[in-house]
Formats: C-alpha cells, sequence, structure tokens
C-alpha cells in the first residue's frame, strides 16, 4: 500500500517538475515570428517562410484565420504581423498604430456548370454578373448573355448562384467589383466580407464553391485562379474597364496591378478591382500585412521585416508558381520607402 | 408444443421479436456501412501520404515536401492535457453527483442540467472563451490554452458517464462494502470505480474521440504552427486544424496530407479504445456474457 | 450514510486504538467529499463563466435589437441588421432530424451488440461503432460534401421530391430542386456522427443490468425483444437517456461537418431539401471576418443564444422524463 502511493507520488513531482520548467521556459525567443490572417495568401506565405527558414534558419508562422481574424490578432498584439485582403483606412490605421502595405497580388475568377461551354468560351460583363448575382438574371437563356455571347448554345436552364458562406477577402474583392460596376448591387447589396446574398447557396472556402458548382447543374460561382485552374472550372472571359474581353490569369493580373494607381493612396489603401488598364482583369485582389509602427518588441519587428524583404525582391519565382502576380519593382520600392518611413 | 398451436398470440410475439433482431441487424449494418464508406475515402484520398514521412517531418508548404509529425505531436500532447485535466475532473463531479448529493438534491440536480448544457455547447464558443481568458490576458496563442480548451470539451462527456454509470451500480455493492467498515472514500475508490470502469473509461474514450477531431477550439488557442514548437508557450501545431487549413486547397501535397491525417486519427482512436478496453478487462469476465 | 463517529461506537468497543481510527477516516471521507464537491462546482463555474462571457460579448446586440433579434430572418453584415431566427430554425430542424435518425438506430445497434450478436463478434463491430466518434468532424463535412451530397442529389433527393413529395401534409416538407446539399443531408450526415455516442452509452449500460433480472424474465417465457423492451430498457432508463442527452449535445453544438453540407443560406424555407443555416455554423463561418463591432456582437450573441435554446430544449425533455417516472410511481 505504501509503495503503491510513495510510487504514484513521485510520478507526479516528476510530472510538475516538468510542467513547470515548461512554462518557465519563454514564450517563443526572436527565433519564431508568427502572423495570421487572409486565407487568400496562405499558401504563398507558407511557401516563402520554408523557402526564408532553410535560407538563414528564422521562421516564420503564419497560419490563415481569415482576414477580421489576422486584424483582430495584430490589433490585439497577439500576432507579430497580420495579413488582409480588405485594406484598412488611414484613420484606422492611425487608431491603432498600424502600418499597411501589399504582399502579393492574386485574382477572383467567375466559374460555371453549364453543358457544352468550355473554359473561357462564356464571356460576361460586369453589369450582367451584378444582375445574374442579384437574382435579376435567372435563366441562361436570358438576352443579356445571349448578345455577349453570339453563336454560344447555353440552353434555357435556371441559374443556380453559389457565392461563399464564410466571410472571405475573396468575397470582399468581387463584390467590391460588382459594387463599382452596378450602382444597382452597391445599393441594394453593397461591399464587405461578408453581404446578405439576395440568391444562391454558399460554399465554405473556395473548395466549397468549387464542389457547390461542379456539383450542381448550371450553376455560377466565383473562386481563386488557383482553384479554378487547378480543378479545370471552366472560367468565364470578363469585359473590363476598358471594355476589353480579358481572359484571367497571370498576365492580366500583372496588367491589373501595374495600371493601379498605387501612388494616390496614403498607406497604399487601395482597392485594385475594376483597374483602368487596357488588358487588366477585372478582379484583381492585392493582399496587405499590417505591422506596428512602433512595436513593442523591437527584436522580432525587425526579424519579421527582413523576412517581408526578402520575399518582396526576392520571393517573384514562389509567387509564379503558386498562381500569384508578385508586385511591380516600382511598387516594391515604394514600400521600402514607407517602411523607413513609418516603422520604427 | 408446435409454434402452431401455440396460439395466435404467441406467434405474434415471436414475429415482434424476429423483426426487432432483423432491424438490429440492420441498424449496425446501416452503421458499418457509412463507417466503411468513410474510411475507404479517406483512405483513397490520402493513400499516397501514408508514408513513414508522414510520421517524420513536419509540415511542409505546398511546393515542399513534409509530414504530419509536428501536428501528430501536437494533437498528441494536446490531447493529453485535455484528458489530464478534463477526464479527473470529470470523474470527481461525476462521482459527487452519483454518491454525495444525497442531501443536496437542488445543487445535484443544477449541476447536472447544467453540465448537459455544457455538453452542447459549440466548441468554436468554448474555444472563444478561453481566448479571452488564456489568449489574450497572456499576449500569445499557447499549446496550454489548447489543452485546456479541449479539456472544457472532455470534461462534461466524462461527468455525464461517470454518473449514470455510477448509479447504474447495484447497491448491494455499496452496502456490502459499507457494512464491513471500510471508510466511504475506499469504497468508492476501490470499489465502485471498479465496478464502473469499463462506463467510466467508455466516458473518457469519448472525449477523447471527439476532442481528436475538433478544429474551431484550437484555432483561436494554439493557433497552429508551420514547425516545431518550441515549447507549449507558443503556437503549436494540431492535426485537426492542419486538416481544415490543407483539405480546402487546390494542391496535391496538401491535400493527400489532410487526408491522410484524417485516416491516422481514426485509426489511433480505435487502436486506443480497443487497447485500453482490452487492458482494462483482461482479467475480467462480462457480466453480461 | 455516514462513518459513525467515534463517540457514537465508542461504548460498543472498548479498543481507543479503533476509535481513533474511526474519526481519521471521518476526516478522511470529508475531505474526499470537499474535493468532489469542488469539482462539480467548477463545472457550475465553466458554464456560467462561458455563458456569462457570451452574454457580455452579445451585449450590444441584445441592446440594438431587442427581441427582434430572436424572430428576424435579416443577416445583412453590410447593413448591419442582424437576426437569429433563420440559425436558431437551422440547428432546431438538424438535430431533430439527426435524433430521429440516431435514437433508433443506435437502439438496433446497442440491441444487436448485447443480445443478438455472437460472442466473439461484440467486441470488434462495438469498436467499429465507436470508430465513428474518432472520425475528426471536418471529415465527416468533407465527405458528405464529396461524397454524400452527390449521391443524394442524383439518387435519393429526386426520388424523395416524387415520391414523398406529393404526399399530402406532409409533402412540402420533402419537395424541392435536388441540390444534395440541405437541411436533410445535414440532419443525415449528423445523425451518423451522433450514433456512436448513444450506442455506446447503450450498450454499456445495457450490460450492468444485474443477470438475475434478465434470467428471471426468460425463465417467464419472454422473448429477446420482450426482454430488451420491458426490462432492460427501463432498468437503464436514465443512463439510456443520458446517451441521448450527449448525442443530442453533439448534435446542436456541431460546426464542421454542418456547415459543409447544410448550404448556408441565410433564409428560410418550409423543404428540407433547401440549404438553410445554423448557430454553430453561422459562427464558425463568419466569426475571423466580422468586421464592424455589431456583427461579431451579434455572432457572439448567437452563441449565447445557442445556451439557451439548449436550456430550453433539456428542460422541455426533462419535464417529459419526470412526469414518466411519477406516471410511473417512482
Amino acid at each position: 500500500m505504501k509503495t503503491f502511493w510513495t510510487a504514484r507520488i513521485h510520478g507526479v513531482r516528476s510530472l510538475a517538475a516538468l510542467a513547470a520548467a515548461g512554462l518557465l521556459v519563454h514564450a517563443a525567443s526572436a527565433g519564431e515570428i508568427t502572423g495570421a490572417g487572409s486565407t487568400f495568401v496562405y499558401p504563398l506565405l507558407s511557401q516563402w517562410s520554408a523557402d526564408y527558414s532553410t535560407a538563414n534558419g528564422t521562421k516564420i508562422n503564419y497560419q490563415s484565420i481569415g482576414s477580421g481574424g489576422g486584424i483582430a490578432q495584430i490589433k490585439a498584439a497577439t500576432v507579430d504581423f497580420g495579413a488582409t485582403d480588405k485594406p484598412l483606412s488611414s484613420d484606422e490605421l492611425a487608431q491603432s498604430g498600424l502600418a499597411q502595405f501589399p504582399v502579393v497580388i492574386g485574382g477572383v475568377v467567375p466559374v460555371v456548370n453549364v453543358e457544352g461551354v468550355a473554359a473561357g468560351q462564356l464571356r460576361l460583363d460586369g453589369t450582367t454578373l451584378a444582375r445574374i448575382y442579384l437574382g435579376q438574371i435567372t435563366k441562361w437563356s436570358d438576352p443579356a448573355i445571349a448578345a455577349l455571347n453570339p453563336g454560344l448554345k447555353l440552353g434555357d436552364a435556371d441559374i443556380s448562384v453559389v457565392h461563399r458562406s464564410d466571410g472571405s477577402g475573396t468575397t470582399f474583392n468581387f463584390v467590391n467589383y460588382l459594387s463599382k460596376v452596378s450602382p444597382d448591387w452597391k445599393s441594394k447589396v453593397g461591399e464587405g466580407t461578408s453581404v446578405a446574398w439576395p440568391v444562391g447557396v454558399g460554399g465554405k472556402g473556395n473548395e466549397g464553391v468549387a464542389a457547390y458548382v461542379k456539383q450542381i447543374n448550371n450553376s455560377i460561382g466565383y473562386v481563386e485562379l488557383a482553384y479554378a485552374l487547378k480543378t479545370g472550372m471552366s472560367y468565364t472571359v470578363l469585359k473590363n474597364h476598358s471594355g476589353n474581353m480579358i481572359t484571367p490569369g497571370l498576365e492580366s493580373f500583372e496588367a491589373a496591378a501595374a495600371s493601379a494607381d498605387w501612388g494616390s493612396a496614403k498607406d497604399f489603401s487601395l482597392v485594385i478591382t475594376d483597374a483602368p488598364g487596357a488588358q487588366a482583369w477585372p478582379i484583381t485582389a492585392s493582399v496587405f500585412v499590417l505591422v506596428y509602427r512602433q512595436p513593442k518588441d523591437a527584436a522580432r519587428s525587425k526579424t519579421a521585416m527582413e523576412f517581408f524583404r526578402w520575399a518582396l525582391e526576392k520571393g517573384q519565382p514562389q509567387a509564379k508558381a503558386l498562381n500569384y502576380v508578385a508586385l511591380p519593382p516600382s511598387l516594391v520600392k515604394s514600400i521600402e520607402k514607407y517602411w523607413a518611413a513609418e516603422i520604427k | 408444443m408446435t409454434l402452431a398451436a401455440r396460439g395466435p398470440r404467441y406467434r405474434r410475439r415471436r414475429a415482434t421479436d424476429l423483426i426487432a433482431k432483423v432491424l438490429g441487424v440492420a441498424a449496425t449494418l446501416f452503421g458499418l456501412f457509412f463507417l466503411a464508406w468513410i474510411l475507404l475515402v479517406s483512405l483513397r484520398n490520402g493513400v499516397h501520404a501514408l508514408n513513414l514521412q508522414t510520421f517524420l517531418q513536419a509540415t511542409p508548404s505546398p511546393g515542399g515536401q513534409g509530414g504530419l509529425a509536428n501536428a501528430l505531436f501536437g494533437s498528441l500532447v494536446m490531447s493529453a492535457i485535455g484528458v489530464a485535466i478534463g477526464a479527473p475532473l470529470g470523474v470527481a463531479a461525476g462521482t459527487y453527483l452519483s454518491e454525495f448529493a444525497e442531501r443536496q438534491p437542488a445543487l445535484r440536480e443544477t449541476v447536472r442540467f447544467v453540465n448537459d448544457i455544457l455538453l452542447s455547447a459549440p466548441s468554436i464558443v468554448l474555444g472563444l472563451f478561453i481566448y479571452t481568458l488564456a489568449v489574450r490576458t497572456v499576449g500569445h496563442f499557447s499549446g496550454w490554452a489548447g489543452g485546456i480548451a479541449l479539456a472544457l470539451i472532455v470534461l462534461p462527456v466524462v461527468v455525464r458517464t461517470t454518473d449514470e454509470t455510477l448509479r447504474l451500480v447495484p447497491n448491494v455493492m455499496r452496502e456490502a462494502a459499507l457494512s464491513l467498515g471500510i471508510p466511504r472514500w475506499k469504497v468508492t475508490i476501490q470499489v465502485l470505480y471498479r465496478a464502473a470502469a469499463p462506463g467510466i473509461l467508455t466516458g473518457i474514450l469519448l472525449g477523447l474521440a471527439r476532442i481528436s477531431g475538433e478544429t474551431a477550439p484550437l484555432l483561436f488557442t494554439a493557433l497552429n504552427n508551420q514547425y516545431w514548437a518550441e515549447n507549449l508557450n507558443g503556437p503549436t501545431a494540431s492535426v485537426p486544424v492542419v486538416i481544415f487549413q490543407f483539405a480546402m486547397s487546390p494542391y496535391d501535397t496538401w491535400h493527400d496530407l489532410a487526408w491522410a491525417g484524417a485516416f491516422i486519427v481514426t485509426v489511433f482512436v480505435l487502436l486506443l479504445s480497443v487497447g485500453t478496453r482490452a487492458y482494462l478487462l483482461r482479467n475480467r469476465m462480462d457480466s453480461a456474457g | 450514510m455516514s462513518t459513525p463517529s467515534a463517540a457514537a461506537i465508542g461504548p460498543l468497543v472498548d479498543d481507543a486504538r479503533v476509535a481513533a481510527r474511526v474519526a481519521v477516516e471521518a476526516r478522511q471521507d470529508a475531505a474526499f467529499r470537499v474535493v468532489l464537491l469542488a469539482a462539480a462546482a467548477f463545472v457550475l463555474l465553466v458554464l456560467g463563466a462561458a455563458a456569462a462571457s457570451m452574454l457580455w460579448g452579445g451585449r450590444d446586440a441584445f441592446a440594438t435589437f431587442g427581441w427582434k433579434f430572436l424572430v428576424s430572418d435579416q443577416w445583412d453584415a453590410v447593413g448591419h441588421q442582424f437576426g437569429a431566427f433563420v440559425p436558431i430554425y437551422g440547428t432546431l430542424v438538424s438535430s431533430a432530424i439527426a435524433m430521429v435518425i440516431a435514437i433508433p438506430v443506435s437502439f438496433g445497434i446497442a440491441l444487436f451488440l448485447t443480445e443478438i450478436a455472437p460472442t466473439w463478434m461484440r467486441g470488434p463491430v462495438g469498436a467499429a461503432i465507436e470508430l465513428l466518434a474518432g472520425i475528426p468532424s471536418i471529415i465527416y463535412g468533407m465527405w458528405g460534401l464529396f461524397s454524400f451530397v452527390p449521391f443524394m442529389a442524383e439518387y435519393v433527393l429526386p426520388w424523395v421530391n416524387r415520391n414523398i413529395g406529393q404526399v399530402p401534409w406532409i409533402g412540402p416538407l420533402f419537395r424541392g430542386p435536388p441540390l444534395g446539399i440541405g437541411m436533410l443531408t445535414a440532419g443525415i450526415v449528423l445523425g451518423i456522427m451522433v450514433i456512436p455516442f448513444i450506442s455506446s452509452v447503450m450498450r454499456d449500460v445495457f450490460r450492468t443490468v444485474p443477470v438475475s433480472l434478465r434470467e428471471s424474465s426468460y425463465a417467464l417465457g419472454s422473448t429477446t425483444w420482450e426482454v430488451v423492451w420491458n426490462v432492460v430498457l427501463p432498468y437503464t432508463r436514465s443512463a439510456v437517456v443520458g446517451g441521448i442527452f450527449l448525442g443530442l449535445g453533439r448534435a446542436l453544438g456541431e460546426t464542421m461537418a454542418v456547415t459543409f453540407v447544410l448550404g448556408n443560406a441565410h433564409q428560410l424555407s418550409t423543404s428540407l431539401l433547401m440549404p438553410g443555416n445554423s448557430i454553430a455554423a453561422t459562427i464558425a463561418n463568419e466569426f475571423t471576418e466580422a468586421d464592424s463591432d455589431i456583427y461579431l456582437s451579434s455572432l457572439i450573441a448567437l452563441g449565447f443564444l445557442l445556451f439557451v435554446v439548449t436550456f430550453v430544449v433539456l428542460a422541455i425533455a426533462r419535464l417529459m422524463l419526470h412526469s414518466l417516472a411519477r406516471k410511473e410511481g417512482r
């Protein structure tokens, strides 16, 4: 009986000692930086982080909990940087003592599941897209769609609309575009990471939307380019601000990024949908990183900024491999000037 | 007497019995059918990633090679913390409700009721609660917070099953032990727990099974980690969160790992459950044959 | 029954050592009791704190919308108008469908495992059923979305729509386009998830019925079914209900699986074939992206409301059980 208890007390003591030791070890040393936010940019940051870690040993741990989550966590200072698809306004940034800069460009692509329509065949424009999502255009045989697609047999079925169920930057950029091209959409629904969709079902994540579109005949949805390409879905061609019919892809995303007016936006607070460039893809999106201007832990902030410098200057191959568009060199220069001025 | 000679009422009873048995078999087949379907789908999708590398390397980037080792380890540790906190507390509370609360019926029924509500709390709500308590306060995510959140999910399950199982232990056992002059605490620990062990164990295993697959509570407490966490004081990788992030991506490496992770977790829970049952019952005879 | 004090048994026994021993044991018992009481109080504390923190976070939403929050079916993040009716409805309906499926199936499985199956089969099959509990909920969601939904959309739902959808009275519940996703599919997936919780508990408690009780019933000529229905089930009723509550709890709070197959549409419809939304799915989908304080507050208020919904459902269930027990003279 005595040995029964002695053994257990001994065990409990060692366990307690171990636990205490674990607790006393200082929370994540400057060797590991934590970031959180946008799901849109997660694959790229993960790849950059892996390559950077191989290059110089510093670990950047980025987790995708959503743009809103990223903003909330950096404001609460539980992470070293946040990432968001929706830029904060200069006022908001000043209020929280944050600095903001873009890191990469991506694009949102409408996809359809209509019998006989291959990738890149269906042509739409902003107004028609908005009317479909408003529930005003309900059949594929609608004259508005037919006018843009002479010669394409679309049938007479009802359109099944698919959107995102979760709040997301992808949604934000999509509805931001719709708001810009359709006053009707802007007044009836508006823009945000999550909106009151007039019609349709919500899929969880890009994968959810892709699955629903594949599953439901005569449906339309919107996903990031990587998903559209990867799953071989029928993406549509869109008419852009200049009136040209543009195929989604890295070239048209780059054209959009280049033609956007970064210079006029304080703290880079610019949404580049409906970009003016001749070959620009209309639903292009940037991802922004948020850091503190005067961080509490200067060493960690410095480590994080070194990582971003590396990523912006040398990270183009990884971006391209994952279907993102790296920032043009001129933009990178302005960003580095901004860092020097704003971040201590 | 032949069946025909027994009378219509008897035949009807026999028919009911037969129908019940057939339905019982059908129900079991129903459950097993879906189990097989889900396991096969997981296996088929994740088979490419079921290799040694998955168990040895940390999670990769989309273009790289890797495995689930850091997530498996993180899950193991955080689940262990969750059970280490939740199970003893649960057994203690369940014991109180069943054995020591005869003179406090109001308290007893309130705790039972409150426990049932806690049982139904969505795990995301509990995760947010622990976020406020253990992440905002210290300023960073941690594996400890993750373990505590998991403990809150295990706790009500264990309380319920311990309470019910102890109540089913026949009173003769209590009375016999007490009549020997054994103090109540010894009766509880050495007699009642032994008798109720299979049921209590089921409760703990059910709790463990549940937390093995929970994503939401860990998302706001332990976050996740692409690398091996240096210690539990920072973001810690876990399998459900990794599955959550990888499964919804368009990259093959990640996809395979997500499904493989699901398969591994399920098999792990199975082995644990079978193993502990076998160990506990190796010297006992089943009371119901 | 408490351990008698030293004074009470003093006159019966001469040996002072025994009296001292009894005093020690009485103290040990008291200490043990305190520890257990603390654990039970902790359970109360945890729920109280969690509910309070949800209520506190949701106070803005309740203050802004008042009672309308409960009955409004609006959910507009841009216009800042929120109402909880659609998620509450979805949670209740999907859980109800889940229980309708899970309870009989679990009972059937427990019956099989305790009475019908040969002894060698009981362990493995029991373990296999419990395996259903070990599958991560997100896998239920993904399997649901990629395997089960297409199956439902192609084979089951069109049949349901054509046949059951035309029946008077309950027809409108089963009529609709075979999207695959929707309340019915979500309810079925939830039901499957919940089966192992209920069936394991049922099986374990069925086995605790004293052999003498069952044997005496058999001796009177009962069939197996009659023994289970008339002897085993009443004896274990409380624990069986406990198992059902375990399953119900899981169904009400399940997030990941539901969110993949429910369709996440903030709209009400009579048909079970149409998509809907649930409280847990709404919170999970939208929490991390909530970009305004009222939005965040509404989501947390939803979390609090789930506590309330659970409270109401469990209270009703307990009242029903209570009246049943009273009818039996307990």
